[in-house]
């Protein structure tokens, strides 16, 4: 233990605590920008910096170990000024637009400033960075005139995603984030996971904004349907600013119609759908010498980081559509002939955790319906303004339940939001087809958790089945390197872009990995409290084959759930 | 005081390319000493020997060799600092160029001193053309013995790399030239931890300037206390200045520490060019702080110059004769600085640029009083609060000027006009 004087306090911190770590030790809130908690020390915003006795200048006190005996002052005259002179040296080069700007409440340079007592933005010339907002991607905009270079994006697109879509060019006053040689995003590798926007304290990074579309479409009269992830759920309450892991599925039900919305579905539903599809095919795989391992198809930035990365190997990856894109269809098709409207005069929309479901629903090829299967994407940020903006008391909302003949999605498709969940989903199914018996527990723990890849094996009757989890692209990368070296012994391989899985969304409130373990809890607890736990026994599901699909792997099902693959790979450039 | 051949021996005597003609002129001494001792052995007399970083700081060179010792480790490094980027300066390339075996046989003396087996040399991107000097002295090391397995029959191994910079001022910040060598965007890294600990690719490194190693050898051979015959008591040995600027004998010239700056420019170097008056003198490079004439009167020793606020630094002389004019002179300075600063942290990024702003606006005769007190107000932010000693000491010329020079700033505000300036702030 290091003992230190925190303004006058005595704290014990740990070896190896930084004195910004001790000064959170003594309640004393030391403002940051740089600094993220998941992330490494940047220290280069120098925002934090603090006056300690005898050493000359300042130090930045996360970058600095706390001390045995240092007296540290992190509010002195000589600190305020310091740090008042540059936050005006970052507001110079501000866009001062804060008022029209997304992330406008939720902008961590907008709170420091807010709390250091700013008397004029700058007594410096503004000087706005030049640089073109680039709106190319339909998941993220780049808006770099708003950067103040903290680094973080970087970190995460490269680092923990492994992709580096965007670094450093040009140095000094001129320093700016971008992807190599002027390109769009849209013209990048960028899988379009919106990790960079979970981390950018500002509005350098934000979300591609589709919110007007609805409103648009309400307008023209028509049909408005919208469907519910199995994250979402436990995400929106938390962007409205409750709890982390707030369970709201019956208020945003309710919030969703009082928007305007007619008819409001459960993509839990297609989540159990997924599973009876992509069981089969693994077993048909299985039975029949498929390209194994198999890979799971329901991530839309792992299936541009395939096609992109792992172009030669697309065929393990599973021919299912994912929930979303299995849902755009059956709306336009099953539910149009069913409720008896025009497919043409149904808008639907998919409400995700994810940025990547926009790209994804723009796909050429989405369109099994004979229409844009879905017609618009929002994620949990943009839902959440629209229901502020439409001015809805969400914490005190009555429960409403989702509409049929969609009405009841599983627990196995619920667990689709975490990492392992479409693993742990499709093992409970494919048990007890190959089986006949119920999988004992049905909890599978090897599943659980925020290990980078976790391993497993089931014994379906004599028949070991190898599985593997990834989540986090860079994890992803570890696995597809050993599957071309051909090192991979596994049979069915789940991958998720996002650290987290779904829970941890590019779409989503911004995270840390505390809040997403918070939502981790909140997604098995809620999982445990539904009447079905699994996908093959979802009432809903059954009558929906019965109905209209027919067979899992059937004729209907291969025109409208499932897909192919095509090679990104001269995203890379030559 | 005499100019001394200690360091700058063997130049234009030998051919730099050949080992066995080095070792002919009494080089490999010190190494072949240092190959029979400990590690200890060899610190204690580079200890001795009171030997400090020529590069800047004035770090007591056995230090850094004891942090990187007494750090276990299978790989270490040895790192030549030969980024040279201070303007004006060129006493490393008068080394590298013309005696750079000398350089090799410290590297190979201070590998062996923490247990490191490979050095690096980081030459200056503008030293292209010397890397055909460098490889043929590496190669020729290697084919006498002097480098390479087993060195001269021991069972010490070491080898020596060659990168070469890409023109970045920063780079010459050793954790930013770390970087650089592991092939990243050449940016310093925060310490702890420090690079005897963790420095190149992870690993524990010793990083010196190309001088500070070039001491190495003789002291190893001659002993420490030959070396402190020559300089002060706290900055023994010799030193390199690079003269440049409006004096008559401009160059590179090697004295014992202590010389007096006055007598350097008007006994040795033949004082201003033309009969002029002198008007400043930055001694230290290009951080170091601008003195008038009444302030030359100096010994250029480590500790007396850091103590009157300066940095010995590098050793480079800048005089300055009155035809200039001192705010055009900042002016300059501060456009370097704003040029150079990598961008990874804020004060610097942004505050090189608006130090240049301030006093470009009073350099063109729009600047206020209250500019003055501006530029005074970011100088201090920038060095208490930046990354690195880029920007913490960028301030130091702008800052120093204005006190030694504050009548100039206030004639370009009044717009009463420094008598070598048109309107514009242009020197006639």
């Amino acid at each position: 233990m290091i003992n230190l004087t925190i303004d006058g306090q005595q704290v014990s911190v740990d070896n190896g605590a930084s004195i910004l770590d001790a000064a959170k030790v003594a309640n004393v809130t030391i403002p940051t920008l740089c600094n993220h908690p998941d992330q490494t020390v940047k220290a280069v915003c120098r925002i934090c910096v603090v006056e300690v006795d005898g050493r000359p200048g300042l130090q930045a006190s996360c970058s600095t170990p706390a001390e045995e005996g240092m007296v540290v002052h992190t509010a002195s005259p000589k600190v305020i000024r310091a740090r008042k002179d540059i936050m005006e040296l970052i507001m110079a080069r501000h866009p001062m637009d804060c008022l029209g700007c997304q992330s406008n409440g939720s902008c961590e340079l907008q709170a420091v400033a807010g709390g250091m007592n700013m008397t004029k933005p700058s007594k410096y010339d503004m000087d706005i960075r030049k640089a073109k907002v680039d709106k190319s991607s339909p998941s993220i905009v780049r808006d770099m005139r708003k950067c103040i270079l903290c680094g973080r994006c970087i970190e995460t697109c490269s680092e923990v995603q492994g992709i580096t879509v965007m670094a450093k060019e040009n140095r000094g006053y001129d320093t700016m984030i971008v992807p190599p040689y002027g390109k769009s995003l849209v013209d990048t590798p960028c899988v379009n996971c919106g990790q960079c926007v979970q981390v950018c304290p500002t509005g350098a990074i934000t979300i591609h904004d589709d919110t007007m579309e609805v409103y648009n479409a309400m307008e023209e009269g028509k049909v408005m349907v919208a469907t519910i992830a199995p994250s979402v759920r436990i995400n929106v309450a938390e962007a409205l600013g409750e709890d982390p892991g707030t369970v709201s599925t019956g208020r945003l039900v309710t919030a969703l119609k009082k928007i305007g919305f007619d008819r409001v579905f459960d993509t839990d539903f297609t989540a159990d759908l997924t599973i009876m599809e992509e069981g089969n095919e693994l077993l048909y795989r299985l039975k029949n010498g498929g390209t194994l391992p198999m890979i799971t198809s329901c991530c839309p930035a792992w299936i541009k980081f395939a096609e992109t990365f792992f172009d030669d190997h697309l065929d393990h990856l599973s021919t299912c559509k994912s929930p979303q894109q299995m849902f755009g269809p059956l709306i336009k098709t099953y539910f149009a002939e069913k409720a008896k409207i025009n497919p043409a005069d149904i808008c639907s929309v998919s409400i995700m955790p994810c940025t990547a479901k926009k790209f994804e629903a723009k796909r050429e090829e989405m369109n099994a319906s004979g229409y844009r299967d879905y017609d618009v994407v929002l994620t949990v940020q943009e839902i959440a303004r629209m229901i502020k903006t439409a001015g809805i008391d969400f914490a005190n909302l009555e429960d409403t339940e989702f509409d049929n003949p969609f009405g009841l999605g599983s627990g196995a498709g619920l667990i689709f939001g975490a990492t392992g969940g479409v693993m742990e989903a499709a093992l409970r199914t494919v048990y007890e087809v190959v089986t006949g018996k119920d999988m004992a527990p049905l909890e599978f723990e090897p599943a659980r958790g925020f290990e980078g890849i976790k391993e497993a094996q089931v014994d379906l009757d004599g028949t070991i089945v190898k599985v593997a989890i990834a989540h986090g692209l860079g994890n992803a990368w570890k696995i597809i390197n050993m599957i071309k070296e051909g090192k991979a012994d596994y049979h069915f391989i789940e991958v998720m872009a996002c650290p987290g899985g779904c829970i941890g969304g590019g779409g989503n409130a911004p995270r840390t990995w505390e809040k997403v373990e918070e939502r981790r809890k909140a997604i098995y607890e809620e999982e445990k409290r539904l009447p079905v736990r699994k996908s093959h026994e979802n009432p809903w599901v059954k009558q929906c084959y019965e109905e209209f699909l027919g067979e899992p792997l059937g004729e209907m099902s291969h025109k409208l759930l499932h897909t192919h693959y095509i090679s990104r790979h001269d995203l890379l450039g030559s | 005081m005499e100019e001394m051949k200690v360091l700058l021996r063997n130049v234009d005597k030998i051919n730099p390319k050949d080992a066995y003609d080095y070792a002919k002129a009494g080089g490999f001494e010190g190494l072949k000493k240092a190959l029979s001792m400990s590690r200890e052995e060899i610190i204690k007399v580079l200890e001795d020997s009171g030997l400090r970083g020529r590069g800047g700081a004035g770090f007591p060179t056995y230090r850094k060799l004891q942090f990187a010792n007494s750090t276990e480790n299978d790989t270490k490094y040895i790192v030549c600092n030969a980024d040279e980027g201070e303007p004006g300066t060129n006493k490393d390339r008068i080394l590298l160029s013309k005696d750079p075996c000398a350089i090799i046989e410290g590297m190979a003396i201070m590998g062996k001193a923490i247990g490191a087996h490979t050095g690096f040399i980081y030459m200056r991107g503008e030293y292209t053309y010397l890397r055909e000097v460098l490889y043929a002295a590496i190669d020729s090391c290697k084919e006498n013995g002097y480098l390479g397995e087993n060195i001269m029959g021991s069972d010490f191994s070491f080898d020596v790399k060659l990168r070469m910079g890409a023109g970045a001022y920063v780079c010459g910040e050793e954790t930013a030239m770390f970087e650089s060598i592991e092939g990243k965007r050449g940016e310093p890294r925060y310490r702890p931890p420090f690079p005897g600990i963790k420095g190149l690719f992870g690993k524990p490194t010793v990083l010196n300037n190309v001088e500070t190693i070039a001491n190495v050898a003789p002291i190893l051979d001659k002993g420490a206390d030959w070396y402190r015959s020559m300089g002060t008591e706290g900055s023994p040995g010799t030193k390199l200045f690079s003269i440049i600027g409006n004096v008559n004998k401009r160059g590179v010239y090697e004295f014992p520490m202590g010389i007096n700056l006055k007598e350097l420019i008007y006994d040795y170097c033949g004082g201003i060019a033309d009969g002029r008056g002198l008007l400043a003198v930055q001694a230290g490079g290009a951080s170091a702080p601008f003195i008038n004439k009444d302030q030359i009167d100096i010994p250029l020793e480590i500790d007396y110059v850091a103590s009157s606020g300066g940095r010995l630094g590098c050793g480079t002389i800048m005089v300055i004769d009155d035809t200039n004019c001192i705010v055009d002179m900042i002016q300059n300075n501060l456009y370097f600085f704003k040029e150079e600063s990598c961008g990874k942290c804020t004060p610097c990024r942004e505050g090189t640029t608006r130090l240049y702003e301030l006093v470009t606006k009073i350099s063109s005769g729009r600047g206020k009083m209250s500019d003055l007190a501006k530029i005074r107000g970011l100088g201090e932010t920038m060095a208490n609060t930046a990354f690195c000693g880029l920007g913490r000491s960028a301030t130091v010329p702008v800052e120093s000027a204005l006190q030694n020079f504050a009548d100039d700033f206030e004639k370009h505000i009044d717009k009463d006009f420094c008598p070598v300036c048109d309107r514009e702030g242009r020197v006639l």
